[in-house]
């Protein structure tokens, strides 16, 4: 399978790169021998929404895409909001991936539900 | 049509002007079967065995040598299951020599022999991808039945000392098989000199059809036939005749042998050229293969911190094609076996790519290419946490030593 137009797009135009100049809470997963990592920055406010989110990735186009949509996804939700989004999901609106892809590079979900968790655990919030 | 930029000549070439006019006739008027006694069948027959003759010619043997197969993996195939098969119930010479390096279609065949209890030593390599003759010699046992080594690695470019192993394979009397797929055109091969007992080939790699492959097998060697079924091939591999396919190799072959020497020095210039301006002008970046025995046809080259599949995505957006063994877009999600074997970090191994050079590639090529590398190389280090961490650590230590 091929890359969909939706990924294709969001591996060529990134939303979100880079590091936030102000952030409270990141999120990394992934590591260099399996090919993926992906970090993610977010700056969450006092009502508890993410305000920003960016991302930095060591991956393939699919690893891109996934945390651009991610980080898109979640932008200006709740923390309880964005928990619930799954990499199904985000595999799901970008129009489905390849099935080798599925396991390895669709991993921005995961450093996102660890940035929060994290940042739940330091702020004392249940 | 849109501009295309072609460095994937060692994935496959396009068919040559010559190779379509040679095969013409056969996709028309000619349909005959060479095996029939007609005129038709005589027409195609003749054809056929002329194409037998230019091979022979080009890799220097005699035609009852040839073999013609449908691609070199079921050649290389039918070398290493064929030969081992055949001595059931025989003496049993069941360890088999190859290379962490080889091609799939010898390294995952040699694989699967070893599942089903057949000893096999794959030689390791050093970093720039060499083999140790010393090693390979001292490999060599009682039972050792077959060294299968590659002329030219597919990933690299690298070449093998063939000539030497034939030396040490025929000392010992141990049978010695060359998958030469990447070397017909890029190095000379002369199966005399080197001294091999088996040869495989493929058209596609060489400006011809795909679908037509060679198997050279010395004379005496071998006689078991490895696909049964009529007498085609001296009954050694039965099927009606892929008279077009083998036309066309038999073109492609005699130009690709002529042009060998010529082409290989147009393509050094070529390829030292972007090598030098991509060393130079893109930071983190190294040549993956041996610098000092490579064929001119193939540039492997790290760009550390980012994954291959992603410049690849980027370069083929801006209309080069070229290709990746890492990973991610080969399916599978390892790095390739030929990175690992020679030990590159994992993160260096995701990030290599290879450029291969061919008979379209100009210079403008080549440097419309290092120029679209720069931009694409630096947008993607702009937000890899890996190149991020590195500037930072590097950053620090240089901020300790001012202090």
């Amino acid at each position: 399978m091929n890359y969909t137009e939706k990924v294709m797009d969001h591996f060529m135009s990134p939303r979100n790169v880079g590091k936030l100049d102000t952030y409270n809470a990141i999120g990394e997963v992934g590591n260099a021998s399996c090919g993926d990592i992906i970090k993610l920055y977010v700056q969450i406010d006092e009502n508890n929404i993410i305000a920003d989110i960016s991302f930095q990735t060591f991956g393939c186009g699919a690893a891109i895409a996934t945390s651009s949509m991610t980080t898109e996804m979640v932008k200006g939700k709740h923390i309880d909001e964005a928990l619930k989004i799954t990499k199904d999901q985000v595999a799901e609106e970008l129009g489905g991936l390849p099935a080798n892809k599925m396991h390895c590079s669709n991993l921005a979900a995961d450093a996102l539900h660890k940035a929060i968790k994290d940042y739940k655990a330091k702020n004392g919030i249940v | 049509m849109e501009k295309r930029i072609y460095l994937d000549n060692s994935a496959t070439t396009p068919v040559r002007p010559e190779v379509l006019e040679a095969v013409y006739p056969f996709l028309t008027e000619h349909g005959g079967n060479p095996s029939s006694r007609h005129k038709e069948g005589r027409i195609a027959k003749t054809a056929f065995e002329n194409a037998r003759e230019q091979v022979a010619h080009a890799i220097n043997c005699q035609t009852k040598e040839i073999i013609f197969t449908s691609c070199a993996t079921e050649a290389n195939n039918s070398v290493l299951k064929g030969y081992l098969s055949g001595l059931r119930g025989k003496v049993v010479k069941n360890h088999i020599i190859t290379t962490a390096v080889e091609h799939p279609s010898v390294f995952a065949t040699a694989k699967a022999l070893e599942k089903d209890g057949y000893e096999v030593t794959f030689l390791p390599v050093d970093k720039f991808g060499r083999i140790d003759l010393e090693l390979l010699k001292s490999s060599i046992k009682e039972n050792t039945g077959l060294i299968s080594v590659m002329m030219v690695n597919n990933e690299t470019g690298n070449i093998y000392p063939v000539k030497e192993i034939g030396k040490i394979a025929s000392e010992k009397g141990v049978l010695f098989h060359i998958d030469a797929v990447q070397a017909i055109g890029k190095v000379p091969v002369d199966v005399k000199e080197i001294g091999c007992d088996f040869l495989t080939l493929t058209a596609h790699k060489f400006y011809g059809l795909k679908g037509a492959g060679v198997l050279f097998v010395k004379w005496g060697k071998w006689t078991a036939p490895f696909i049964t079924g009529g007498h085609q091939e001296k009954n050694r591999r039965a099927g009606t005749e892929n008279v077009v396919g083998v036309v066309g190799l038999g073109k492609a072959i005699e130009l690709a042998v002529s042009e060998q020497a010529e082409e290989s020095e147009r393509l050094r210039k070529l390829r030292d050229h972007f090598e030098k301006r991509v060393l130079e002008e893109i930071p983190y970046t190294r040549i993956v293969g041996d610098p000092d025995g490579r064929v001119s046809f193939i540039s492997n080259i790290s760009f550390r911190f980012i994954e291959g599949e992603a410049i690849l995505l980027k370069l083929d957006y801006e209309g080069i094609a070229v290709s990746t063994g890492s990973a991610c877009s080969s399916g599978n999600l390892e790095p390739s076996h030929v990175v690992t074997a020679m030990k590159i970090d994992p993160e260096e191994s995701h990030s290599s790519i290879r450029f291969s050079l061919g008979r379209s590639t100009t210079l403008e090529d080549m440097e419309y290419t290092v120029e679209k590398l720069k931009n694409i190389i630096q947008q993607l280090r702009s937000f890899s946490p890996v190149y991020d961490k590195f500037i930072t650590q590097n950053q620090k230590e240089s901020d300790r030593r001012v202090q």
